[in-house]
């Protein structure tokens, strides 16, 4: 049975102009020990869908979907002293910015014992004992007498070590890391990167990454999620994903990349910008930047469908880079392969 | 003239004083301890390494905002650290500056038309229908839209932003461009847009880029040269070639291969960086990467190297002829896989 399993989550905030579709029918399922990747640019929703799940979302949000379960509890009608002791044991959370995510005003040990006596309780002494086991596992080097250094002592590296130690210190049987690397350089990158990871493997959690990254999920995950403007478009095992991509942002996204292209040429570029709250497009979200859009996407809006080793949301999903059933025999229905 | 010499630096050094308040004795901070390069129009060198290696330091002197407390810097020849203030005036026109974030470097109270005419206002004496041609004949080079003249930036994308202040650099015929992180806080898509349009307009203008990164494969996209920095130095200079396909430095080896890659082919070994940037206040003693090098021995402790030239490129390190024959060893216990990333 899957750890967590979502059902068409819809997130609305209540704005000025009206109600705005942030996540827009995302299902997500994730196994225990799995190591799930979601992608996608600024405003994807992809943050917003993690913390809907964690219940961290302001009051100007509706929260609806078809089901929410973790670890077999549902976690639309629980009570919020039952959820309370949830996230942070079962379920935690890492940030982009380890900096700001620490309280400048207290020390680490302070805030990593915190943690665990909320949720384990025990003596002070073996609280601060296996804090400094934590940060051991964390890779700081001599543990014991950085639990009296304040955040700013550290560095942006050893900041978010402390973040993870923090996470996992009641074993969760789920971690979501939300751009745990996106604010430190490329050395450093690679550290947290492994050990996260590493942690993943050793302790049989699942890890759900969320990045702006393709390169840092190809190196990572197994199993990818990509979202466009609050919309789960594609969903399949990495190596499938990047070696032939079947929804056309993916593709578009994938052609983007410096990395892909060779010599000093112009990149291949999605024009436009993702959609925001006034110009919201109607049929696919993605028509105004696709290279393939028909009059059908201009006025029908795609379901995610089954298709091969996983989901996509595409009437005309490509294959090497070829929309299928494009364009003539395409009027009966679209490509549920 | 394409490939004409533009700017040199020599040996640039800058220092800045830190600290001597209440609890601190005053320290100096070698954030420059002596770079030298040269641009030439039509071509792109770029600067690569992690923070507070000295890439933004570069930047301010380069764009003669800070003056450099040693070395020679020359703009189109001229000296740019002993000229007047007329002089410097002058010079600073052939050198613009795109920062890193188009949030935070547009002025949110002036329109569009008034922040692309301000250069023109302080230093030409150009009319204000002139100014305003100019203004708009430049919109339309970097992909604004005529009505766009009279909006806020507010009213922009990150992506659109950062044409704005393309286009303000732009505006005073420069012939040098500094782009500081210039594409590192946009999204993907966008940000292959902007770098796409960084190439047109080189082509176009003929200008020189001095392009500051952290991220590998926007530099190999874009740059002909490439100068990697470790606290304050270069460590690594050369053609684009010569750097990403048998880097000889082992912070550049370990700079590539902790890069993550798309394409399994680009994936290199993974040579672990144990530590972090140590604080350029004290910087170690002898060479300053050893203390992270897998490879270091007792005389990259005592004696720092110079930069040197190995195989087509400069190289700041001892062992930079062993390394690239698979020769040296590491002291951990991953010595296996570098033979194949050194060829």
């Amino acid at each position: 049975m899957a750890l967590l399993d979502i059902r068409n989550l819809r997130v609305e905030f209540r704005t000025a102009q009206g109600l705005f579709p942030a996540v827009d029918g995302i299902d997500l399922t994730v196994d225990e020990g799995e190591l799930l990747g979601v992608v996608g640019e600024s405003g994807s929703g992809k943050s917003v869908t993690m913390l809907a799940l964690m219940g961290l979302l302001p009051w100007t949000a509706n929260v609806t979907a078809d089901r929410m379960e973790f670890a077999g509890r549902d976690m639309l009608s629980i009570p919020p002293r039952e959820r309370r002791r949830l996230t942070g044991a079962e379920m935690a959370m890492i940030f982009q910015e380890p900096m700001s995510s620490l309280n400048p005003c207290f020390t680490v040990g302070f805030q990593l014992t915190e943690a665990i006596k909320v949720h384990q309780g025990g003596t002070r002494r073996q609280r601060r004992d296996q804090a400094a086991e934590l940060l051991q596992q964390v890779g700081i080097p001599s543990a014991a007498s950085r639990l009296s250094a304040f955040p700013h002592q550290l560095s942006g590296g050893m900041n978010q070590r402390v973040m993870i130690a923090m996470a996992i210190a009641c074993n969760p049987k789920l971690l979501i890391a939300d751009e745990p690397t996106t604010a430190l350089d490329v050395t450093i990158q690679a550290q947290i990167l492994d050990l996260l990871v590493q942690l993943q493997r050793e302790r049989g959690m699942a890890l759900i990454l969320i990045t702006h990254d393709m390169a840092v999920v190809a190196e990572t995950a197994r199993r990818v999620n990509v979202m466009y403007a609050g919309q789960q478009v594609e969903t399949r095992p990495v190596d499938s994903l990047f070696d032939n991509p079947r929804h056309p942002y993916t593709a578009a996204l994938l052609d983007a990349l410096p990395e892909r292209a060779s010599g000093k040429t112009r990149l291949p570029t999605i024009p436009g910008v993702v959609p925001g709250i006034a110009d919201r497009p109607g049929g696919c979200l993605f028509h105004p930047r696709c290279r393939f859009a028909q009059q059908r996407c201009k006025t029908n809006r795609p379901e995610l469908e089954s298709d091969r080793d996983g989901r996509v949301r595409c009437f005309f999903p490509l294959d090497r880079g070829e929309p299928t059933d494009w364009p003539e025999d395409a009027e009966s229905r679209g490509s549920a392969a | 003239m394409s490939g004409e010499t533009v700017l040199t630096a020599e040996n640039l050094v800058r220092t800045y004083t830190t600290g001597g308040g209440m609890f601190r004795a005053a320290a100096d901070v070698k954030a420059l301890a002596g770079v030298s390069f040269s641009l030439r129009a039509g071509r792109t060198l770029a600067v690569v390494g992690e923070s507070g290696c000295g890439k933004s330091t570069l930047a301010r002197l380069v764009t003669m905002i800070e003056k450099p407390t040693d070395g020679v810097l020359r703009v189109d020849g001229r000296d740019v650290v002993g000229a007047d203030y007329q002089e410097r005036k002058r010079l600073r026109q052939e050198v613009q500056i795109v920062f890193q974030d188009p949030y935070g470097s547009l002025n949110p109270r002036k329109k569009v038309g008034a922040i692309l005419e301000e250069p023109l206002r302080i230093n030409t004496r150009m009319s204000a229908a002139d100014r305003k041609e100019r203004a708009e004949s430049m919109m339309a080079h970097v992909g604004l839209r005529r009505e766009h003249y009279s909006r806020y930036p507010h009213m922009f994308s990150g992506g659109q932003r950062q044409r704005i202040a393309i286009a303000r650099a732009l505006m005073l015929q420069p012939r040098i461009l500094v782009a500081d992180e210039p594409v590192s806080a946009l999204d993907v898509s966008i940000q292959a847009q902007v770098l796409n349009l960084l190439m047109d307009l080189q082509d176009e203008f003929d200008l020189a880029y001095l392009f500051i990164s952290h991220d590998l494969s926007v530099v190999r996209h874009i740059a002909e040269d490439i100068m990697v920095m470790y606290l304050g130095r270069a460590v690594e200079h050369g053609p684009r070639e010569a750097i990403f396909d048998a880097p000889r430095h082992p912070y550049t080896q370990a700079l590539l291969a902790s890069t993550p890659a798309v394409e399994p082919a680009h994936r290199r070994e993974r040579i672990a960086l144990t530590g972090e940037l140590p604080s350029p206040i004290n910087p170690p003693s002898g060479c300053a990467f050893h203390p992270r090098c897998p490879f270091a021995t007792d005389r990259c402790r005592t004696e720092r190297p110079e930069l040197r030239p190995v195989h087509g490129r400069e190289v700041a390190c001892h062992h930079a002829e062993a390394i690239a024959d698979g020769v040296a060893t590491r002291k951990g216990a991953t010595a296996a896989a570098d033979a194949s990333a050194a060829q």
